[in-house]
């Protein structure tokens, strides 16, 4: 091969070469790389951002959660059909784990295992999570699931289809098709009572305020005391859903 | 809707460790699984129609028109069965007007519509225009004016006219490959993409859908040629059939190394989910699984087809083989189907159980209409094939002089 074959010379190749790069580190340098992650995700705009915190070392397994949940919000009683539910988790001295929720809990709990048998026993709430990358709003063929500016996650069921991607999308299995209506239901974390200036259901139920929630963009607020003073965890952080729901004194057996 | 409610009952006695309360009822049944099982039956009839005309394999040409036509049968098909699922079908149109752009779902519309339209359509029309011109010459009544419309009424078949629906058609075939993979690889996506579900969240899910969809296109052609030969009355082009043969095994081949390297990934890695799968797989899907899918649908004709690959038995019982092992691998990669669709939902997400499925005679899920959308294509392919007859096709001469 001559030289008159390539018309890019060494020379032309370090001109390009040193454009390439030190464009690049200029552009680096004008807007620096941002290390900073968040747990879940950045705040989004200055209003509020509701985050929901459940500690599971007050929570008794009463349940009235789960049916002050189905009477708010109208969810058909049968045993198939819940926004808010309640696991009971019960870790044998061998080992292994039992779970149960009868009903969701609603009618409470019965402990099967004999007390000798058991290693330990605790309850976990369980509810929408409203994440910051909802999977279920990602997967909505019509944008029929959205999330709100506050960050709540709701369904239009106006304008849902039906087509069940959302719920098989939910790593949390807390979406439902409501038997009647033929569209995707879920916790709307009371939206309707939280405009009124109430509390949501569940929380309000609760007699030993083992719920909370709050604006993750006021500094103030219960939630971020309540995740400042706390070990707080999510559930499946690895699927990095950006869940806003965090749990106090989460065990590793908790899915 | 109380008898919905008597299945759920039903199906949370036979619950196995715990689900989550929602997760009892399952909520893609199987109008799902033959979405993908028909959408790869058209992907797959379409690739085989695309060999001969592409690369020009004309041992090929007596399944050419016949391919073609089953894969537009299976396509107008397709989407039925989504649609009848859904809880409010009469919105189904909202996935085309107002698309979500981030949901698999969504793009799935335009995908289809790209290949149906742009593709199967216009492939077919560019190939049969100048047959509908003579052959509205020749029929009177309703067939004429059949071919007069789907002709859209062009009347020039000077050999400059063909000599560009050639070309065309070609080029048509030329993006079609592309299309047909992207078409079912995208189906494939639908299910990898879901993180939630570790049965299906694999980034082989839209390969291995591609592969098992050629495998079964190519096995269904390969059916309804023979039966169609068997009708007529007419021999079987036998090279035809052999050389469809070889290329059944390398894919189903290559199916089968992929859908392996899957399951050897999912057991050396041994995720959070391991254990779960694993009971999934050795348990409520064993009988689908190992017997229905890996020994009959993909062990035994991989057997057969490979001794045929070194060794040739005599016409008589390779037309046999000819007619078994397709059918064989049709019902295999219907339960391949079963197995990633109805699998995907009997573990709970939570993976501490399993919930139960049973499916019932009549309803909207019901086996009867499952059957139903299987056998409407068939129908719709009976009457393109009436209309439309590949080997009445009028071969040009050069053509003639070439075979």
């Amino acid at each position: 091969m001559t030289k008159t074959n390539s018309k890019l010379t060494r020379r032309d190749f370090f001109k390009a070469g040193s454009i390439i790069v030190g464009g690049i580190a200029v552009a680096s340098a004008l807007t620096p790389f941002d290390g900073v992650l968040f747990a879940t995700e950045a705040p989004k705009g200055k209003g509020k951002w509701y985050g929901i915190g459940i500690d599971i070392s007050k929570c008794i397994g009463c349940g009235k959660c789960a049916n002050a949940c189905k009477l708010e919000n109208n969810v058909p009683k049968d045993p198939f059909y819940f926004r808010s539910w309640v696991e009971q988790y019960t870790i044998k001295n061998d080992g292994t784990v039992l779970v149960e929720s009868p009903n969701g809990g609603i009618d409470g709990f019965k402990q099967s295992i004999p007390d000798a048998d058991i290693f330990k026993s605790f309850f976990v709430p369980k509810m929408c999570n409203h994440c910051a990358k909802s999977p279920c709003v990602q997967v909505c063929p019509v944008g029929a699931t959205f999330e709100t500016p506050e960050g709540i996650v709701l369904v239009d069921e106006n304008y849902c289809i039906g087509c069940r991607y959302c719920v098989q999308a939910c790593p949390y299995g807390c979406r439902f098709i409501n038997p009647e209506k033929g569209t995707a239901e879920k916790c709307t974390l009371c939206i309707h009572r939280l405009d009124k200036g109430k509390n949501p259901a569940c929380f309000e139920m609760c007699p030993t305020e083992a719920r909370i929630f709050g604006d993750l963009n006021d500094p103030k607020s219960k939630i971020n005391y309540f995740l400042k003073n706390h070990t707080c965890m999510v559930i499946k952080p690895n699927l990095n859903t950006g869940s806003k729901l965090f749990y106090n004194a989460l065990s590793s057996e908790v899915r | 809707m109380t008898q919905h409610l008597q299945h759920l009952y039903e199906v949370l006695s036979k619950v196995d460790g715990y689900v989550y309360p929602n997760e009892i009822e399952l909520n893609w049944s199987i109008l799902i699984v033959l979405y993908p099982y028909i959408t790869g039956l058209v992907a797959g009839a379409f690739i085989l129609a695309s060999l001969e005309r592409i690369f020009k394999l004309h041992v090929l040409r007596p399944t050419y028109g016949i391919a073609l036509l089953t894969a537009l049968s299976f396509m107008l098909v397709a989407t039925m069965p989504l649609v009848s699922h859904l809880g409010k079908p009469l919105r189904a149109y909202e996935i085309m007007t107002t698309p979500h752009l981030s949901s698999a779902m969504a793009i799935f519309g335009f995908v289809y519509l790209w290949y149906l339209m742009v593709v199967l359509l216009l492939e077919i029309w560019f190939d049969y225009r100048r047959d509908m011109i003579i052959w509205a010459d020749e029929t009177t009544g309703l067939k004429r004016f059949l071919y007069r419309a789907f002709s859209l009424w062009t009347t020039d078949i000077s050999p400059k006219a063909v000599a560009l629906d050639n070309r065309l058609g070609y080029i048509v075939t030329i993006i079609g490959v592309p299309s047909a993979f992207l078409l079912h690889g995208y189906v494939g996506f639908i299910f990898g993409s879901i993180k939630a579900n570790p049965w299906w969240s694999t980034v082989l899910m839209p390969v291995i859908f591609l592969f098992s969809a050629i495998v079964s296109g190519i096995a269904l052609v390969m059916l309804v040629y023979n039966v169609i030969t068997r009708i007529r009355k007419v021999k079987i082009d036998m090279p035809c059939l052999d050389t469809i043969a070889s290329y059944l095994f390398y894919i189903l081949l290559i199916d089968f190394v992929l859908e392996g390297l899957d399951q050897i990934h999912r057991i050396y890695t041994a995720e959070e989910s391991f254990d779960v799968l694993h009971n999934l797989v050795f348990g409520r899907l064993f009988f689908t699984m190992f017997i229905m899918q890996g020994l009959f649908g993909t062990v035994l004709p991989l057997l057969t087809l490979g001794t045929l690959q070194f060794y040739k038995p005599k016409e008589k019982i390779r037309k046999v083989i000819y007619i078994v092992v397709p059918a064989l691998i049709l019902i295999g990669i219907f339960f391949m189907r079963w197995n990633v669709v109805i699998g995907g939902q009997l573990f709970s997400k939570s993976f501490y159980g399993y919930t139960d499925f049973k499916i019932g005679l009549i309803g909207t899920e019901g086996y009867l209409m499952a059957a139903f959308w299987l056998i409407v294509p068939f129908a719709i392919l009976s009457f393109l094939l009436w209309l439309f007859p590949p080997w009445k096709k009028k071969q040009e001469e050069h053509e003639i002089q070439s075979a």
